[in-house]
Protein backbone atom coordinates (compact mmCIF):
# COMPACT_ATOMS: atom_id res chain seq x y z
CA UNK A 1 0.00 0.00 0.00
CA UNK A 2 2.66 2.40 -1.07
CA UNK A 3 1.76 6.30 0.02
CA UNK A 4 -0.93 5.26 1.73
CA UNK A 5 0.38 6.28 5.16
CA UNK A 6 0.06 10.20 5.25
CA UNK A 7 2.62 12.22 7.89
CA UNK A 8 3.23 12.03 10.52
CA UNK A 9 2.43 8.30 10.86
CA UNK A 10 4.79 6.80 8.45
CA UNK A 11 7.59 8.72 9.80
CA UNK A 12 6.18 7.58 13.84
CA UNK A 13 6.57 3.89 12.23
CA UNK A 14 10.17 4.36 10.73
CA UNK A 15 11.65 5.62 13.81
CA UNK A 16 9.90 2.76 16.12
CA UNK A 17 10.93 0.17 13.83
CA UNK A 18 14.52 1.89 13.68
CA UNK A 19 15.28 1.23 17.14
CA UNK A 20 13.68 -2.24 17.11
CA UNK A 21 16.11 -3.15 14.28
CA UNK A 22 19.08 -1.41 15.56
CA UNK A 23 18.64 -3.41 19.14
CA UNK A 24 18.13 -6.90 16.52
CA UNK A 25 21.82 -5.88 14.69
CA UNK A 26 23.16 -5.88 18.57
CA UNK A 27 21.39 -9.04 19.68
CA UNK A 28 22.03 -10.86 16.05
CA UNK A 29 25.76 -10.10 16.70
CA UNK A 30 25.84 -11.45 20.01
CA UNK A 31 24.33 -14.81 18.53
CA UNK A 32 26.41 -15.07 15.83
CA UNK A 33 29.39 -14.46 18.23
CA UNK A 34 28.08 -17.10 20.94
CA UNK A 35 26.42 -20.18 18.94
CA UNK A 36 27.27 -20.49 15.22
CA UNK A 37 25.40 -23.88 15.32
CA UNK A 38 22.16 -21.58 15.64
CA UNK A 39 22.90 -19.99 12.47
CA UNK A 40 21.63 -22.94 10.05
CA UNK A 41 18.05 -22.27 12.03
CA UNK A 42 18.21 -18.53 11.47
CA UNK A 43 18.80 -19.00 7.54
CA UNK A 44 15.39 -21.96 8.19
CA UNK A 45 13.40 -18.80 10.20
CA UNK A 46 14.19 -16.66 7.44
CA UNK A 47 13.48 -19.30 4.41
CA UNK A 48 10.25 -19.75 6.29
CA UNK A 49 8.72 -16.23 6.19
CA UNK A 50 10.33 -15.78 2.84
CA UNK A 51 8.49 -18.92 1.37
CA UNK A 52 4.79 -18.29 3.62
CA UNK A 53 4.76 -14.77 2.67
CA UNK A 54 4.72 -15.58 -0.54
CA UNK A 55 1.81 -17.25 -0.60
CA UNK A 56 -1.29 -15.64 -1.49
CA UNK A 57 -3.81 -17.79 0.10
CA UNK A 58 -7.79 -17.80 -0.54
CA UNK A 59 -10.19 -17.01 2.32
CA UNK A 60 -13.19 -18.31 2.97
CA UNK A 61 -14.02 -14.54 3.25
CA UNK A 62 -13.95 -14.87 -0.37
CA UNK A 63 -11.16 -12.48 -0.41
CA UNK A 64 -7.34 -13.18 -0.21
CA UNK A 65 -4.07 -12.52 1.92
CA UNK A 66 -1.23 -14.05 2.69
CA UNK A 67 0.45 -15.56 5.91
CA UNK A 68 3.47 -13.63 7.40
CA UNK A 69 5.94 -17.01 8.51
CA UNK A 70 7.23 -14.68 11.49
CA UNK A 71 5.51 -17.02 13.90
CA UNK A 72 8.50 -19.32 13.73
CA UNK A 73 11.66 -17.15 14.41
CA UNK A 74 9.77 -14.79 16.69
CA UNK A 75 9.83 -18.03 19.10
CA UNK A 76 13.34 -19.23 17.83
CA UNK A 77 15.21 -15.84 18.08
CA UNK A 78 12.68 -12.92 19.52
CA UNK A 79 10.98 -10.60 18.06
CA UNK A 80 14.37 -8.14 17.44
CA UNK A 81 16.50 -10.59 15.74
CA UNK A 82 13.22 -11.30 13.54
CA UNK A 83 12.41 -7.47 12.54
CA UNK A 84 15.66 -8.04 10.74
CA UNK A 85 14.06 -11.06 8.67
CA UNK A 86 10.79 -9.19 7.69
CA UNK A 87 12.99 -6.39 6.84
CA UNK A 88 14.70 -8.42 3.89
CA UNK A 89 11.52 -10.04 2.94
CA UNK A 90 9.31 -6.76 3.05
CA UNK A 91 12.24 -4.71 0.92
CA UNK A 92 12.08 -7.18 -1.68
CA UNK A 93 8.69 -7.41 -1.83
CA UNK A 94 8.28 -3.68 -2.04
CA UNK A 95 10.99 -3.01 -4.55
CA UNK A 96 10.45 -6.04 -7.07
CA UNK A 97 6.45 -6.44 -6.64
CA UNK A 98 4.96 -3.61 -5.82
CA UNK A 99 3.79 -5.01 -2.80
CA UNK A 100 3.79 -3.48 0.88
CA UNK A 101 6.09 -0.36 -0.14
CA UNK A 102 8.96 1.41 0.86
CA UNK A 103 7.12 4.25 2.10
CA UNK A 104 5.05 2.30 4.85
CA UNK A 105 7.92 -0.19 5.14
CA UNK A 106 8.32 1.57 8.74
CA UNK A 107 4.95 0.46 9.38
CA UNK A 108 4.85 -3.25 8.00
CA UNK A 109 8.25 -3.95 9.84
CA UNK A 110 6.30 -2.96 12.92
CA UNK A 111 3.06 -5.05 12.39
CA UNK A 112 5.06 -8.44 10.45
CA UNK A 113 8.23 -8.05 11.86
CA UNK A 114 7.90 -6.78 15.35
CA UNK A 115 4.13 -6.72 16.84
CA UNK A 116 3.18 -10.36 15.35
CA UNK A 117 6.46 -12.23 16.71
CA UNK A 118 6.20 -10.35 20.35
CA UNK A 119 2.81 -11.64 20.23
CA UNK A 120 4.11 -15.36 19.22
CA UNK A 121 7.12 -15.18 21.78
CA UNK A 122 4.55 -14.03 24.25
CA UNK A 123 2.29 -17.14 23.79
CA UNK A 124 4.79 -19.21 23.53
CA UNK A 125 6.76 -18.42 26.61
CA UNK A 126 3.55 -18.54 28.85
CA UNK A 127 2.27 -22.09 27.53
CA UNK A 128 6.09 -23.34 28.14
CA UNK A 129 5.73 -22.18 31.41
CA UNK A 130 2.57 -23.78 32.20
CA UNK A 131 3.77 -26.88 30.59
CA UNK A 132 1.58 -27.51 27.81
CA UNK A 133 3.09 -29.49 25.05
CA UNK A 134 5.85 -27.32 22.96
CA UNK A 135 4.13 -28.36 19.30
CA UNK A 136 0.76 -27.16 20.18
CA UNK A 137 1.86 -24.14 21.89
CA UNK A 138 4.07 -23.20 18.89
CA UNK A 139 0.70 -23.52 16.75
CA UNK A 140 -0.91 -21.02 19.29
CA UNK A 141 1.45 -18.73 18.76
CA UNK A 142 2.46 -18.60 15.06
CA UNK A 143 -1.87 -18.55 14.59
CA UNK A 144 -1.65 -15.32 16.93
CA UNK A 145 1.17 -13.63 15.65
CA UNK A 146 -0.10 -14.39 12.43
CA UNK A 147 -3.74 -12.50 13.33
CA UNK A 148 -1.83 -10.14 15.47
CA UNK A 149 -0.12 -8.64 12.35
CA UNK A 150 -3.35 -8.12 10.48
CA UNK A 151 -4.70 -6.14 14.07
CA UNK A 152 -1.76 -3.84 14.43
CA UNK A 153 -1.86 -3.17 10.54
CA UNK A 154 -5.63 -2.63 10.92
CA UNK A 155 -5.23 -0.05 13.98
CA UNK A 156 -2.14 1.84 11.86
CA UNK A 157 -4.60 2.40 9.87
CA UNK A 158 -7.39 3.50 11.87
CA UNK A 159 -4.85 5.71 13.55
CA UNK A 160 -4.21 7.76 10.88
CA UNK A 161 -7.57 7.51 9.07
CA UNK A 162 -9.97 8.24 11.94
CA UNK A 163 -14.03 7.92 10.16
CA UNK A 164 -15.91 11.36 10.43
CA UNK A 165 -18.48 9.31 12.54
CA UNK A 166 -16.84 7.32 15.51
CA UNK A 167 -13.44 7.92 15.05
CA UNK A 168 -10.35 5.82 15.71
CA UNK A 169 -12.39 2.78 16.95
CA UNK A 170 -14.91 3.11 14.12
CA UNK A 171 -12.28 3.25 11.56
CA UNK A 172 -10.66 -0.10 13.35
CA UNK A 173 -13.43 -2.19 13.14
CA UNK A 174 -13.95 -1.23 9.34
CA UNK A 175 -10.31 -2.25 8.72
CA UNK A 176 -10.13 -5.11 10.88
CA UNK A 177 -13.06 -6.25 9.04
CA UNK A 178 -10.98 -6.47 6.32
CA UNK A 179 -7.54 -7.40 7.62
CA UNK A 180 -8.27 -9.53 10.27
CA UNK A 181 -11.32 -11.46 9.43
CA UNK A 182 -9.87 -12.50 5.79
CA UNK A 183 -6.45 -13.70 8.18
CA UNK A 184 -8.53 -15.90 10.30
CA UNK A 185 -8.48 -19.08 8.61
CA UNK A 186 -5.06 -18.36 6.73
CA UNK A 187 -3.51 -17.53 10.54
CA UNK A 188 -4.85 -21.05 11.67
CA UNK A 189 -3.53 -22.74 8.51
CA UNK A 190 0.17 -21.13 9.00
CA UNK A 191 -0.01 -21.81 12.54
CA UNK A 192 -0.29 -25.50 11.68
CA UNK A 193 2.43 -25.42 9.02
CA UNK A 194 4.42 -23.97 11.67
CA UNK A 195 4.00 -26.44 14.10
CA UNK A 196 4.93 -29.24 11.82
CA UNK A 197 8.40 -27.62 11.03
CA UNK A 198 9.10 -27.13 14.74
CA UNK A 199 8.43 -30.32 15.13
CA UNK A 200 10.91 -31.38 12.96
CA UNK A 201 13.52 -28.56 14.63
CA UNK A 202 12.70 -30.42 18.10
CA UNK A 203 12.99 -34.12 16.85
CA UNK A 204 16.62 -33.19 15.12
CA UNK A 205 18.40 -30.57 16.76
CA UNK A 206 16.63 -29.99 20.15
CA UNK A 207 19.93 -29.35 21.31
CA UNK A 208 20.08 -26.02 19.90
CA UNK A 209 16.60 -25.20 21.24
CA UNK A 210 17.61 -26.27 24.68
CA UNK A 211 20.55 -23.58 24.15
CA UNK A 212 17.88 -21.24 22.48
CA UNK A 213 15.98 -21.04 26.03
CA UNK A 214 13.46 -22.38 23.74
CA UNK A 215 12.81 -25.57 25.34
CA UNK A 216 13.94 -25.90 28.74
CA UNK A 217 16.75 -28.63 29.28
CA UNK A 218 14.27 -31.09 31.47
CA UNK A 219 11.07 -31.20 28.64
CA UNK A 220 14.20 -31.99 26.30
CA UNK A 221 15.24 -34.94 27.86
CA UNK A 222 11.42 -36.43 28.43
CA UNK A 223 10.44 -35.29 24.79
CA UNK A 224 13.06 -37.21 23.48
CA UNK A 225 12.16 -40.47 25.50
CA UNK A 226 8.83 -40.09 23.95
CA UNK A 227 10.02 -39.67 20.23
CA UNK A 228 12.27 -42.31 20.48
CA UNK B 1 1.19 -41.14 18.54
CA UNK B 2 4.17 -41.39 16.31
CA UNK B 3 2.29 -38.82 13.50
CA UNK B 4 -0.49 -37.08 15.36
CA UNK B 5 1.04 -34.07 14.63
CA UNK B 6 1.35 -34.54 10.74
CA UNK B 7 -2.41 -35.98 10.63
CA UNK B 8 -3.69 -33.06 12.60
CA UNK B 9 -1.75 -30.47 10.73
CA UNK B 10 -3.14 -32.60 7.28
CA UNK B 11 -6.73 -32.59 8.80
CA UNK B 12 -6.84 -28.48 8.93
CA UNK B 13 -5.29 -28.34 5.69
CA UNK B 14 -8.34 -30.41 4.13
CA UNK B 15 -10.54 -28.69 6.64
CA UNK B 16 -9.26 -25.41 5.02
CA UNK B 17 -9.70 -26.96 1.64
CA UNK B 18 -13.30 -27.86 2.01
CA UNK B 19 -14.28 -24.68 3.57
CA UNK B 20 -13.07 -22.81 0.92
CA UNK B 21 -14.78 -25.40 -1.85
CA UNK B 22 -17.74 -24.48 -0.32
CA UNK B 23 -17.58 -20.79 -0.28
CA UNK B 24 -16.31 -21.05 -3.94
CA UNK B 25 -19.65 -23.38 -4.96
CA UNK B 26 -21.73 -21.08 -3.35
CA UNK B 27 -22.10 -17.57 -4.96
CA UNK B 28 -19.65 -14.94 -6.66
CA UNK B 29 -16.54 -13.84 -4.66
CA UNK B 30 -14.15 -11.31 -5.83
CA UNK B 31 -11.07 -12.76 -4.14
CA UNK B 32 -9.15 -9.63 -4.26
CA UNK B 33 -6.42 -9.20 -1.81
CA UNK B 34 -7.25 -7.89 1.66
CA UNK B 35 -4.81 -4.66 1.17
CA UNK B 36 -6.75 -3.61 -2.37
CA UNK B 37 -10.00 -3.68 -0.41
CA UNK B 38 -7.90 -2.16 2.64
CA UNK B 39 -7.27 0.41 0.05
CA UNK B 40 -11.00 0.95 -0.92
CA UNK B 41 -11.99 1.68 3.00
CA UNK B 42 -9.28 4.49 2.84
CA UNK B 43 -10.86 6.04 0.12
CA UNK B 44 -14.19 5.59 1.96
CA UNK B 45 -13.30 6.87 5.17
CA UNK B 46 -11.43 10.00 3.61
CA UNK B 47 -14.15 10.62 0.47
CA UNK B 48 -11.17 10.21 -1.56
CA UNK B 49 -7.39 10.02 -0.74
CA UNK B 50 -4.60 10.43 -2.92
CA UNK B 51 -1.93 8.11 -1.95
CA UNK B 52 1.71 10.24 -2.30
CA UNK B 53 3.77 7.68 -3.16
CA UNK B 54 3.80 5.56 -6.64
CA UNK B 55 6.01 1.88 -6.23
CA UNK B 56 9.35 2.68 -7.51
CA UNK B 57 8.52 -0.59 -10.30
CA UNK B 58 5.79 -2.56 -10.91
CA UNK B 59 6.18 -5.68 -12.82
CA UNK B 60 5.76 -5.56 -16.02
CA UNK B 61 2.62 -8.27 -16.49
CA UNK B 62 0.85 -10.95 -14.01
CA UNK B 63 3.12 -13.67 -14.85
CA UNK B 64 6.51 -11.37 -14.51
CA UNK B 65 4.79 -10.82 -10.97
CA UNK B 66 3.71 -14.72 -10.45
CA UNK B 67 7.57 -15.28 -10.79
CA UNK B 68 8.68 -13.06 -9.05
CA UNK B 69 6.54 -14.30 -6.00
CA UNK B 70 7.54 -17.64 -6.55
CA UNK B 71 11.48 -17.24 -6.74
CA UNK B 72 11.31 -16.76 -2.85
CA UNK B 73 8.98 -19.34 -2.07
CA UNK B 74 11.11 -21.98 -4.11
CA UNK B 75 14.27 -20.48 -2.89
CA UNK B 76 13.09 -20.42 0.84
CA UNK B 77 12.18 -23.96 0.41
CA UNK B 78 15.13 -24.70 -0.77
CA UNK B 79 17.15 -23.35 2.06
CA UNK B 80 14.77 -25.38 4.27
CA UNK B 81 15.40 -28.63 2.82
CA UNK B 82 18.67 -28.04 2.37
CA UNK B 83 19.68 -27.29 6.43
CA UNK B 84 16.64 -30.24 7.46
CA UNK B 85 19.08 -32.42 5.50
CA UNK B 86 21.89 -31.19 6.90
CA UNK B 87 20.32 -31.52 10.43
CA UNK B 88 19.06 -35.33 9.59
CA UNK B 89 22.54 -36.31 8.58
CA UNK B 90 24.41 -35.22 11.72
CA UNK B 91 21.77 -36.82 13.95
CA UNK B 92 22.40 -40.62 11.91
CA UNK B 93 26.12 -40.33 12.86
CA UNK B 94 27.06 -42.05 15.99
Amino acid sequence: MEGFLPGPWWQIWFAVSFLFIAYGMYRLQNLTAEDRQALPLLAVAGAFIFVLSSLKLPSVTGSSSHPTGTGLAGVLFGPAITSLLALIVLLYQAIFLAHGGLTTLGANVFSMGIAGPFAAWLVYRAGSRIGLNVVATMFAAATLADLTTYLVTSLQLALAFPAAAGGVPASFLAFGAIFALTQVPIAIMEGAVTALIFKYIVTMRGDILVRLRVIPQATMQRLQKVMQ
Amino acid sequence: MKYATEILVGAVLLASLAALAVVMSGGEHSWEGSDTQGAGAVQEITGGYEPWARPVWTPPSGEIETLLFTLPAAGGALVIGYFFGYYARGRQRP
